[in-house]
């Protein structure tokens, strides 16, 4: 995908001779307007061409690995959302997955639709964020306005599922923390249909806006060696010509069953980036479609035996007197955080490996194996504890390969979680996609990077 | 893909693995840090492997390995929570490397032929240096960096080995298991 | 009499406007920026409370929102940040990184900004929901209402001691 819209203007004129020119050096950050994130950037100028540029990193530094050594494994689940915090279900998913791949266990279909379903959300939120960043820092404020419009749809979509907005923890070790809700579809479909007019929207306002399309299109230009010899993975890479996905080329979950396409660009220039995101969206709307009208037991599980709903209080209750006949078979009316974990559908959405995964609320309330079960589970050092060993997952998180790679010394917290961070790579390309161009096209080239600093510095 | 990564490593330089597994699918190989330089570069240049992607860099400081006292559990409750034999697994991890404390793991991947493969170098404490893979792949600056900063390992050659997370103030190197978890060193304000 | 029957009529007036014509400067870090910008935008749209301008330099602004976690590599800039700004000055802490650190008890985080300058609101939550920054926001319009003219704050006692460091 190009667009046949070049620059006019010619980006290399250099000064006329006879000016006097002197070399200027420039901060820019930690904290800067044109900067959605904290990082520092010294540019040293010739006019206002950028000779050279360091990047300061680190400002945002939490120590999510030292973190991850401390708690249990499920415990990191929180501190995984927050690394891409645009997208944080991808990010559990593949933590989760690398756990389950140290444990040898596989969870069932339906979670893994589940899953898929809700990371291209979190992936449509990211680029929606991303997208819509770069572009009111070029000054298209209303495109900014119009995107978050667009993400708090999702946002409602993803709370409905969750219960949380951003910070979702979604994901267990073994399995999902509850089945999508009984009118999921239809409001899917709802948020699906106003993303796609805010997406036309944008496309109508920038994609052919010719300050938008000289400001982008040949700025922050990498070639495919580059980008492959920094590790340069996702949108990013693809906007060169490198068609590499990981949900295509090493698929995980259900990615092969599933239908879509992977957008390139040719130029690998801000607009091929800026065009590679508007199309992913699009392309993650379609995963989602398809994987609702697959999944098996679709999009809301029909579960022909439902027992007598009991208050949970209550269940809890009748079991503590041993009245065992009277809770038998019966399903237990939860909270609404627990919502979509009954007994019912336990088994869709969780792992068949009680070494990992809590027991249904109904066996927890309703006989001493479950309870002791769940809380043997939940006591530090008693719950998952992976068989000695290391694996490294990497899944396609919203800037690209986000990979886990976990070691386990057999106790009940890793022994080390690393991430490899998506945008670690890129930034690490930004003096190279700097140097040369005009000080204004740091801007567009900056926010085409997507830097979500709880990512890049973990 | 048919003859494992593993033997054309062994195949190519005999004597630099020193042990070499394939656990949960992940090929691993087990370097002594001479060769390591060699190796990558035949890994990236290798029309049978061509690993164009240096796509993770790492270390981990295995000191307290296995040492975290394992809770008692109890074994009547039926539920086994304890590491089991049970889970299927063909090739057993060889565990740490032996009398090392450190070792820096490598991640590759080859876009042309979508396989994986890991190298771990391990390292001792009296002598944490290795060669920088700068010249291979431009991505190994920052990475080496980090890992310089977070574990204090050397990278023979690196062009500007210097702090990238923590800040130069900042002493020791976190991430080792011996640097507790919340030893803080402001800049400004309390300790604590 | 008559005099400080003026100074305070004048004290509420100043109080009402300076409480309706917030000018913000968003020090945005971490996750909390998306709910920051998420309560900036239309949906829940700040603006109806005369908070809708951020001023992206703390000489403009007047009220210094910290946003997400704040690391101790860049507390000195925060800290900088904040000194810049004239008086009369207001700081909300957004989100539990800033209130407390969080559950990021670790080396690398301050437990809070407080430690090292002063907070006159606290939005707990991680991040917290839109709805609870706009009564953060109201209670810190509540609290510039009592300002005195000069800009002393009404309830300096709410300083941490340690100011100095
Ligand atoms: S309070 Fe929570 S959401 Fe906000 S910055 Fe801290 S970790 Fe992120």
């Amino acid at each position: 995908m190009t667009t046949d819209l070049e620059p006019k203007t010619d980006k290399t004129q250099s000064a006329p001779a006879e000016l006097e020119t002197r070399e200027m050096m420039l901060n820019i950050g930690p904290a800067h307007p044109a900067m959605h994130g904290i990082i520092r950037i010294v540019a040293k100028l010739d006019g206002e061409k950028i000779q050279s540029a360091e990047v300061e990193i680190g400002y945002l530094h939490r120590a999510f690995e030292k973190m991850a050594e401390t708690v249990d494994y499920n415990g990191v689940i929180p501190y995984t959302d927050r690394l891409n915090y645009c997208s944080p279900v991808i990010n559990n998913m593949g933590y989760c997955m690398a756990v389950e791949k140290l444990l040898g266990i596989e969870v069932p279909e339906r979670c893994h639709y589940v899953r898929v379903i809700l990371s291209e959300i979190s992936r449509i939120s990211d680029h929606l964020t991303c997208v819509g960043a770069s572009a009111m820092e070029l000054g298209a404020f209303s495109v900014f306005l119009y995107m978050i419009k667009a993400r708090e749809y999702l946002w409602e979509l993803v709370e409905k599922v969750t219960g949380a907005r951003l910070t979702v923890t979604y994901c267990r070790v073994g399995g999902v923390k509850a089945d999508l809700p009984d009118d999921f579809a239809e409001p899917c479909a709802k948020a699906f249909e106003e993303t796609r007019k805010v997406i036309d929207e944008v496309h109508g306002l920038l994609t052919r806006n010719r300050i938008f399309v000289d400001r982008m299109s040949g700025t922050g230009v990498i070639s495919q060696e580059d980008a492959i010899s920094y590790g340069i993975t996702g949108p990013f890479l693809r906007s060169t010509g490198v068609e590499y996905d990981v949900r295509k080329d090493c698929p995980y979950a259900v990615y092969d069953r599933l239908p879509f396409d992977v957008p390139v660009g040719s130029r690998g220039d801000n607009m091929d980036r800026y065009l590679v995101r508007m199309e992913e969206m699009e392309q993650s709307m379609r995963i989602v479609e398809a994987a609702l009208r697959d999944m098996p037991g679709g999009p809301v599980l029909v579960n022909p035996e439902t027992g007598r709903a009991i208050p949970a209080a209550e269940m809890v209750d009748l079991a503590k007197v041993g009245n065992i006949a009277a809770i038998s078979g019966a399903c237990a009316k939860i909270g609404p955080t627990l919502e979509g974990s009954e007994k019912a559908v336990h088994a869709s959405i969780a792992a068949d490996e009680k070494r990992a995964f809590l027991p249904p609320k109904e066996d927890t309330y309703g006989n001493i194996e479950g309870l002791m079960h769940h809380f043997k589970l939940v006591m530090l050092g008693h719950g998952v504890r992976p068989p000695q060993g290391e694996v490294y997952f990497p899944v396609e998180g919203a800037n690209g390969e986000l990979g886990f790679y976990v070691v386990s010394d057999g106790s009940g917290s890793a022994y080390r979680v690393r991430v490899r961070p998506p945008c670690f790579a890129i930034m690490s390309a930004l003096p190279k996609l700097l140097v040369g161009g005009m000080m204004a096209d740091m801007v567009p080239t900056f926010g085409s990077v997507n830097m979500i600093g709880g990512e890049l510095d973990r | 893909m048919n003859t494992s990564l593993i033997e054309l490593v062994k195949e190519r330089f005999p004597t630099a693995a020193s042990s070499s597994h394939t656990y949960r699918g992940d090929e691993t190989v087990v370097l002594r840090r001479e060769l390591l330089l060699e190796v990558a570069r035949f890994l990236k240049e290798d029309p049978a492997l061509q690993m164009n992607f240096l796509m993770d860099l790492t270390a981990v400081d295995y000191s307290t390995f296995g040492k975290s006292p394992s809770p008692a559990f109890f074994a009547s409750s039926g539920v086994a929570v304890s590491p089991s034999s049970q889970i299927p697994d063909k090739d057993p991890w060889p565990g740490p490397p032996a009398e090392a404390r450190f070792a820096v793991v490598y991640h590759f991947y080859s876009l042309k032929h979508k396989h994986r493969l890991r190298l771990v170098v391990p390292l001792n404490e009296t002598d944490l240096e290795v060669d920088t893979l700068t010249s291979l792949w431009a991505g190994a600056n920052w990475l080496e960096r980090e890992v310089w900063d977070m574990f204090g390992i050397r990278f023979r050659g690196h062009p500007d080995l210097t702090r990238i997370l923590m800040y130069e103030e900042f002493e020791g190197h976190p991430l080792r298991k011996d640097y507790p978890v919340n030893k803080r060193q402001p800049l400004i304000g309390p300790v604590n | 009499m008559f005099d400080s029957f003026l100074t305070s009529r004048l004290d509420a007036a100043l109080g009402w406007a300076r409480k309706y014509s917030i000018f913000q400067y968003p020090f945005v870090t971490a996750c909390c920026g998306m709910e920051y910008m998420a309560t900036a935008c239309a949906h829940y749209d700040i603006d109806r409370f005369g908070a809708g301008l951020p001023r992206f330099s703390p000489r403009q602004a007047d009220v210094l929102f910290v946003v997400g976690t704040i690391s101790h590599k860049l507390a000195p800039a925060l800290k900088r940040i904040h000194d810049q700004m004239a008086e009369p000055k207001w700081v909300v802490a957004f989100g539990v990184c800033t209130c407390t650190g969080g559950f990021y008890d670790n080396y690398a985080t301050v437990m809070g900004i407080d430690t090292f300058m002063p907070v006159d609101v606290y939005i707990p939550g991680c991040p917290p929901r839109p709805e609870m920054v706009l009564d953060g926001l109201m209670k810190l319009q509540n609290k510039i209402q009592d300002q005195h003219t000069t800009g002393r704050r009404a309830a300096a006692e709410s300083r941490p001691d340690n100011l100095e460091l």
